[in-house]
């Protein structure tokens, strides 16, 4: 992955003016994202993580919201851009799937005009070549006798279909970077391992660059190529996906990690969390913008001076003054790291087939 | 790097991607029968509420009246006729003649054309400058809304009859400026309802797809944001109608509406007020028909909107009147 990154973004700010004054959500961020690679970005509620990849293409509400910095997609800067120009790049060269399958369609169209809209828009295509393709990527997703289902409303489809439905609407366009903001969160794990499964497969097929939101530090570990953890705005971890996982070093991601629920563990039974809540955008604390909840508080400088993003090597970076103790660290991490196995082919083929074909009779009616 | 693929690849690559479909869809889709469009769905639980129906029909059987007054009148309108005054109803007048000697059924019938046709118009323009003001105050929000908002607020405090009387005494009374007035006089309700929906739809996560791929702010208006306000606005109008017919007969009875010889209920009421000793039918009949057909707008509104809330519908569907899908 020597090769020149699809999407650059250097030091993003996003705020919106408030009756409160100025809520600062995104201050100061950073990646690289390359093609084919797979970057999740992980933190609570209102760390900034949804906020980020929206403001690129500014879909936030502009007139309270404001955004700095440089977005560099290829050799374009979108930043500057007016709302007139960015039409070109949503959809067409930066695609989005959004959290939830059940509100992310419009009730009122059936789903192959919605599937379409994109394609209207930016491909220079006849109505015989959109209607093909339309198809084309209904069965890509996965789902069944795609050109009878073109007319089909939302309220036809399942949970999970309609998830599908929404990733071939995102990636309707073929976009150079997939942002997928909490594409699993409203699904059961079943479903949840098949879209995790699906957007893997279509990102090495298609080659595209996908971003992944979420606050699940359990689903990343499977997915990632490379994890950004997020807090109050800012990256307070960020490393390839085997170092985070071989040893966090942020109290925050250590935090995260055993914060996560572990299956069939009977010796651990109350849940650990994070005492206290995320500050608001609006009255971020003094120094170290974590450090009123940390429990491995351990430096003077915390309360005042604001740590720097330090490398630490191998492009590990963290921003603290400190590194949670290593025993420890590990001990979250190695709990955190439920792998969803996209379930074995074979065992989810047979139990679908049979299923499928259940389905797919009573579908067709 | 990826402009050389606006092209989906073709199906002929590798089949290290199972094709078959059913190779992973655990989810099972309901059967649905065949599907009905959402317009006939609706007509069904309206049906299947007996008040509405019954508005329904009457209405239908009000517009047809408006449409053929001409083949149904029994003597020409405006045909005076002293030497038979203030006769009763019989054979030959159904519903007695007034005080110039006219059919009061025919002018009653012919009634029918005017204020359905001021109703009809009125409202027009009242939906649609309505629905326009708050779509775009509603999508766009900020100074703009504040603004309409205020505007409309305004518009609210004048009591509606107060209001029409002053835009007519304005603009001279007429049949015509009686429609623009009642029209002024309604927008703001639209206005309102349509921001109120809109301001809720703006936040669906469907909007936000959509702009997420490339939409802009006309399209989304248009084609996303209208579709999903419609059942709100529907009922809007149907209950506007009964308000304007009330409203154009409230005009024409205080003589700022529509003008002799036009024969307006309202107007026809007016004449009978002075007469009210020599006729109990020169009131009873126009009354008769203000009652009846804003009793039926009120109905079919009120059915209207129990058949396009989804709660609603949800409930009538159990009770299994509308049948079909659930959801």
């Amino acid at each position: 992955m020597a090769d020149d990154p699809i999407l650059s973004v250097r030091d993003l700010h996003v705020s919106f003016r408030t009756k409160r004054g100025l809520a600062r959500v995104v201050r100061g961020l950073d990646y690289d994202l390359h093609a084919g690679e797979t970057l999740a970005i992980v933190g609570e509620s209102g760390s900034g993580k949804s906020v980020s990849t929206l403001a690129m293409t500014k879909l936030i509400p502009m007139p309270p919201g404001q955004v700095s910095g440089e977005v560099w997609l290829g050799d374009d800067d979108l930043v500057p851009l007016s709302e007139k120009h960015l039409l070109h790049y949503r959809g067409r060269r930066i695609g989005y799937v959004f959290q939830d399958p059940m509100t992310s369609l419009n009730p009122v169209h059936p789903i192959g005009r919605q599937l379409t809209e994109g394609m209207r828009y930016h491909l220079e295509l006849s109505d015989e070549e959109i209607r093909e393709r339309a198809i084309d990527l209904l069965q890509k997703v996965g789902i069944p006798s795609p050109e009878k289902r073109l007319d089909d409303y939302p309220h036809q489809f399942s949970g999970g279909m309609r998830q599908r439905v929404v990733i071939a609407i995102g990636l309707s366009c073929d976009p150079e970077v997939l942002v997928a903001d909490e594409a699993t969160t409203a699904l059961d794990v079943t479903t949840q391992a098949q879209i995790v499964e699906l957007i893997g497969r279509l990102q090495d097929e298609l080659g595209m660059g996908v971003i992944w939101i979420t606050h699940d530090l359990g689903v990343v570990a499977g997915i990632a190529d490379r994890v950004l953890v997020m807090y109050a705005g800012q990256v307070v971890e960020a490393a390839d996906v085997d170092a985070l996982y071989a040893r966090p070093r942020h109290p925050y991601t250590v935090g995260l990690m055993r914060s996560l629920p572990v299956l069939g563990d009977l010796e651990r039974r109350d849940l650990a969390s994070i005492p206290g809540l995320p500050p608001s955008p609006t009255a971020l604390p003094e120094g170290c913008a974590f450090h009123p909840r940390c429990a491995f508080r351990d430096d003077d400088r915390c309360a005042t001076e604001a740590p720097p993003l330090r490398d630490i090597g191998d492009g590990h970076l963290i921003r603290s003054f400190y590194e949670v103790p290593e025993e420890i660290a590990q001990e979250a991490a190695a709990e955190a790291r439920i792998e969803i196995e996209p379930p074995d082919a074979d065992d989810v083929g047979d139990a679908a087939a049979e299923v499928g074909s259940r389905s797919g009779r009573g579908g067709e009616t | 790097m990826s402009d050389d693929r606006p092209d989906q690849p073709p199906s002929d690559e590798p089949a290290e991607e199972p094709r078959q479909p059913s190779a992973e869809q655990p989810e099972l889709e309901r059967p649905e029968g065949e599907h009905r469009p959402q317009w006939r769905q609706t007509l069904a639980i309206l049906l299947s509420n007996r008040a509405a129906a019954v508005g329904l029909v009457v209405l239908i059987v009000m517009v047809l009246t408006a449409v053929f007054a001409d083949q149904l009148i029994r003597f020409p309108i405006n045909e005076d006729n002293i030497a038979n005054r203030f006769a009763p109803p019989s054979a030959d007048h159904w519903f007695g003649t007034d005080d110039l000697g006219r059919d009061v059924y025919s002018r009653v019938v012919m009634g029918a054309r005017v204020s359905l046709q001021v109703a009809a118009i009125s409202v027009t323009i009242s939906l649609v400058a309505g629905t326009l003001l708050g779509l775009i105050a509603g999508y766009r929000g900020g100074w703009l809304d504040t603004v309409t908002m205020r505007a409309v607020d305004v518009a609210f405090a004048f009591p509606a009859v107060l209001l029409a009387i002053a835009l007519v005494a304005v603009f001279g009374p007429s049949l015509r400026n009686t429609m623009i007035a009642i029209g002024i006089v309604f927008t703001p309700i639209f206005a309102r309802v349509v921001r109120g929906s809109v301001l809720s739809v703006r936040e669906d996560l469907y909007i936000r797809a959509i702009r997420s791929l490339g939409a802009s702010d006309g399209r989304i208006i248009l084609r996303h944001v209208l579709p999903n306000v419609a059942a709100p606005v529907i009922v809007q109008t149907s209950l506007s109608l009964a308000f304007a017919i009330l409203l154009e007969a409230a005009l024409s009875f205080v003589g700022a509406g529509v003008q002799r010889p036009t024969p307006a209920w309202g107007l026809m009421l007016a004449d009978a007020q002075r007469f009210i000793a020599q006729g109990w039918w020169l009131s009873v009949f126009p009354g008769m028909a203000i009652f009846v057909t804003v009793m039926a707008f009120n109905l079919m509104g009120d059915g209207l909107r129990d058949a396009l809330d989804p709660r609603q519908r949800t409930l009538i569907e159990a009770r299994g009147a509308g049948g079909g899908e659930d959801e």
